[in-house]
This record gives structure tokens, C-alpha cells and sequence, in this order.
């Protein structure tokens, strides 16, 4: 059997079975350990012998592998293994499991890498080797990483209410800033934050999941064939994905008539008022511009201010975007690129050309380096 | 998290001393174990708190070599002139911030070389050119 379909059913599984063994009493660490290992075993026996409940084999092979675990211990272990060996049958609440695990998972005390490793590995069902790999570091520096991480919530209670807020914040991380390799991290975050729009009522999970789907969809057309970056005002609309623009839409209109506004679902609206201009002229700039002005309200950064004068400048002209830019700090990323920009809408392409040298020199990617570079060659007279 | 480059030059510590005024072979064997077994402690406890990458030690050999023009060989250049300036080797981490890889390059700084005291040698630290952010307007 194909190795897809079993990869996707045991990231879809993994979770589920980590549920139950923590309902039938397994501590977390102890628990996860032993999921992982069943998974490890599921990938080497499934392609040759599919069983015929999935979820079952995962459940029998991950609790065993617990009691084994537990046995090599002490005798204090044997009399609550007495308990445990006798687990109480329950209804496994997928979407209940999915949300104390993601709780847990990206708990405030631990720092935002950690809770992405331990998110993708409990959460997500991904192995140490998949994340090590997607991440660029070897698989024991992300199994240690893991293995902190787990200590680190060894004290959580499992069951507690956690803060959505540092939930979504993980989730936006893994979306925003993982590679793609052999898994791909935007299509897991939303696979992830897809599952825990199911749980619930909050609209601004709905937003956030929004918002990757329409920053998604612009996927095919960011880079050109040679590995180059292309702005969004030359991207090619037509590779614009309209499935994943049509859903975001959809979820983000449904969310906005909760009336709860939050900043992902008012970064959600700015995506998609771009993604629906055909051009980039029939962008509506002044309902772009009024939605930075909500997001300023409700997460106000010098990077949401920064990315509120681009609107400001399309708006009322390059000079009065300058002036607003003026207002946001030095320091700040990208600030000399936005100026280089507005400089050169306004005509003047010496002052453009050095902001563009400087903005290349600060650059934090290979893509944007060489992009800024281009800019600047192209305004050297 | 960003990774980040450590390169160790042949720099020498705050009075800019080059190893070569006392060079390891003038130190007494122990110095010279003490200074082995605390670089590998650096790199075993980056592997413990999940933080390292890579880590390479080079030859003092090397050259600097050019293309000279079609049809010929290239041009080599060498021994390096600048002895400070040398790379003696580097480490790969992948940290939380610049904050805690500035700690780990001066973890890395207080070997001991001579009579045990620390070298509080320069250590080079290069962030990465990574990956562009998904989420850019």
C-alpha cells in the first residue's frame, strides 16, 4: 500500500489513540512515548498488512508498549499498573482529546519552538524524523528538544482549560515559518487548526484557519520558476488556488457575523479583499486601509503599523505613506524596503536605490536578499 | 527559532593574543586535555537542551584559490597571512534568539587554555539567511 494514505491515517489516528491512553489513566510523557512507538511499528508492518481496524491495532500496540514500559519500573508502579491493566471503557471524544492536547501542548511555560515540536509530535502525529527534517536539525536534537519539552508540562494537569490565544499562536508559527520538505508545515497547520475549528464556537479559530487558507492559495505564484520571490503586485492570479480563496471566505464571513472580532479574523479580511481583486489596480485599498486601522486597535505592532502605511500610501500617494512610515520605529523589518518602495512610486529612484542597498543588507532570507538586490540594480543609474 | 554560525578563528582572547604567542604545544598535556574535553562538553550540552546542529573542527591547511581565465589551472594563494584571522573550526545551533546564541559563543569563549584560566577567545556568531515567511503583507 501506498505510504501517503498510511502517513495521513496515522497523523489523523496518532492523536485519537493518545487520547484514550491518557483517559485510561497514562501519564502524558509515558504516553506519548508509547503512541510514537506504536506509530514507528504501524510504518513498518502496515504497508504489507493493513489491519483491518486501524485505530484498534494503534490502541492495543501503543497500550502495550505503555505496560511494558511500566513494568521495568518500580514496585509502587505494579500496584497502579493493577488499575490501569483493568481500563475502564470509555467513548473516545475525538475533538474533546484534540483541544486538552493542544492546550498542553502549547502550554505558556514552554517557549514557541518547544511547543511546535511537541504540538506536531502529540498533535499532529508526526514522527521525530519528520519534524527534525522539517525543521533542518538532526533527529536527536528534535527528539531532545521533545523530550524537554514533555518534561517541562510533566506538571500540567491534562484536563485544565489552557489559553486558546498561545493554541493559535503556535499554529500561526508552524504556518508561517517551517520549510517545506518531505511534510509539508502550512498544510499541516491547517490540517491541525482545521481539526480544532471543529471543536468549538470560537470565531477566531475560524479566522485564523481563514486566514492560512487565502495566504495558501497564493501559493503556486510567490516564487517564479527559478526560485526568485515575486510581490504580490506581480503575482500571477490565475495559479491563485479559488477552492482554498473560496473556503477562506466563506469560514471568514461566517465568523464576522458572530460579531467577536479578533486580529486574525481582521487579518483574514485583508487577505481577502486581495484575493479578490482579479488585478492588482482592482485592489480595494480603502477598505484594506480601514482594516489595518481595526488590526492596529486590536494587535497594535510597529509591523501591523508598518504594513498600514503600504495601505496608507496606495491610498493617499507615496508621500503620505512615507509620513506614516515615519511614525514607525527604526529597526523594524522590512522598513527600509517599504520606503525604497514608496521613494520609487514617487519618482525618486536615488533616494529608492540606497534604501533598497540597505533593505538587501538586512534581509533574514536568501529570496528577499536577492529580490531587494534586484530592485536596487534596477534603480541604478 | 534560527540557527546561527559559531566560527572559531585562531583569535586569541581580550589583549588579542594569537595562540601563536603560546601555542597549544607549549601548554602542559593536561592544559591541553582540560581544553579538548570542555569543547566537547559545549557541544554535548547543545545536544542535551536540543539546540545543535552541526559542528566541524578544519585543518590549519588551506589555501585561497582563484579562477585565472579560460584554459587555466587556478591560482592558489597561501599560506593565510593573517594567523588570527584563521578558522580553526565552527558549530551549527539552532536557538530561541540572539540572546541565547550570544550565550552559547561565550559559553564556548571561557575554555581554559593556559594554567586553566579562560581563553575568552573571540568567537565569530552569523545568523543564517533562512527561509522567507509564508505571511508577508
Amino acid at each position: 500500500m501506498d505510504q501517503g494514505p498510511i502517513d495521513g491515517a496515522l497523523r489523523d489516528l496518532s492523536p485519537q489513540v493518545l487520547g484514550v491512553l491518557v483517559r485510561r489513566g497514562a501519564d502524558f510523557a509515558a504516553a506519548e512515548d508509547a503512541v510514537q512507538e506504536a506509530l514507528i511499528e504501524a510504518v513498518r508492518r502496515w504497508p504489507d498488512e493493513l489491519p483491518a481496524e486501524p485505530k484498534g491495532w494503534l490502541i492495543t500496540v501503543a497500550w502495550r508498549r505503555f505496560l511494558d514500559a511500566q513494568r521495568s519500573d518500580t514496585a509502587r508502579q505494579r500496584r497502579e499498573l493493577a488499575e490501569l491493566e483493568q481500563p475502564a471503557p470509555g467513548p473516545s471524544e475525538q475533538h474533546d482529546d484534540t483541544l486538552l492536547l493542544l492546550f498542553l501542548c502549547c502550554h505558556p511555560t514552554l517557549s514557541p519552538a518547544s511547543a511546535v515540536a511537541l504540538t506536531l509530535r502529540a498533535v499532529g502525529g508526526l514522527t521525530t524524523r519528520q519534524i527534525a527534517e522539517a525543521y533542518l536539525v538532526p533527529e536527536a536534537t528534535m527528539a531532545q528538544r521533545i523530550s524537554r519539552a514533555k518534561r517541562t508540562v510533566a506538571d500540567v494537569e491534562i484536563g485544565a482549560a489552557g489559553d486558546l490565544g498561545t493554541v493559535l499562536k503556535v499554529l500561526y508559527l508552524i504556518f508561517n515559518e517551517g520549510y517545506t520538505g518531505e511534510v509539508d508545515l502550512a498544510a499541516e497547520a491547517i490540517r491541525l487548526t482545521r481539526q480544532l475549528a471543529g471543536t468549538g464556537e470560537e470565531p477566531e479559530v475560524a479566522g485564523l484557519l481563514a486566514l492560512m487558507l487565502l495566504h495558501h492559495a497564493r501559493r503556486a505564484a510567490r516564487f517564479a520558476a527559478d526560485g526568485s520571490l515575486v510581490p504580490l503586485a506581480e503575482q500571477d492570479r490565475t495559479r491563485w488556488d479559488e477552492h482554498a480563496i473560496a473556503e477562506g471566505v466563506v469560514l471568514l464571513q461566517a465568523a464576522l457575523a458572530r460579531d467577536r472580532l479578533g486580529e486574525y479574523q481582521a487579518q483574514a479580511a485583508i487577505a481577502a479583499l486581495h484575493a479578490d481583486a482579479r488585478t492588482p489596480e482592482e485592489t480595494d485599498w480603502p477598505q484594506v486601509l480601514e482594516w489595518y486601522d481595526e488590526l492596529a486597535r486590536l494587535a497594535p505592532s510597529p509591523v501591523v503599523a508598518l504594513n498600514r502605511a503600504v495601505a496608507v500610501g496606495e491610498v493617499d500617494g507615496p508621500l503620505a505613506g512615507l509620513r506614516a512610515v515615519e511614525q514607525v520605529p527604526a529597526g523594524v523589518p522590512r522598513r527600509d524596503a517599504v520606503r525604497a518602495y514608496l521613494y520609487d512610486r514617487a519618482g525618486d529612484r536615488a533616494t529608492a536605490h540606497e534604501l533598497y542597498v540597505a533593505a538587501a543588507s538586512q534581509a533574514t532570507s536568501v529570496a528577499e536578499r536577492d529580490h531587494l538586490t534586484r530592485q536596487a540594480a534596477r534603480l541604478h543609474d | 527559532m534560527a540557527k546561527y554560525l559559531l566560527l572559531k578563528h585562531y583569535r586569541g582572547g581580550p589583549d588579542r593574543t594569537d595562540y601563536g604567542t603560546i601555542p597549544m604545544s607549549d601548554w602542559t598535556p593536561e592544559e591541553v586535555s582540560d581544553h579538548i574535553a570542555f569543547m566537547n562538553h559545549v557541544a554535548d550540552d547543545l545536544r542535551e537542551r536540543g539546540e545543535y546542529v552541526d559542528g566541524q573542527a578544519l585543518s590549519p591547511d588551506g589555501t585561497f584559490v582563484r579562477y585565472d581565465g579560460p584554459g587555466k589551472p587556478p591560482v592558489t594563494d597561501g599560506p593565510f597571512a593573517e594567523t588570527k584571522d584563521l578558522i580553526a573550526g565552527w558549530m551549527v545551533i539552532d536557538v530561541e534568539s540572539e540572546a541565547r546564541a550570544h550565550a552559547a559563543a561565550a559559553y564556548l569563549s571561557s575554555a581554559p587554555g593556559k594554567g586553566g584560566e579562560p581563553i575568552q577567545e573571540w568567537i565569530e556568531v552569523r545568523p543564517f539567511l533562512e527561509e522567507p515567511k509564508f505571511v508577508t503583507d
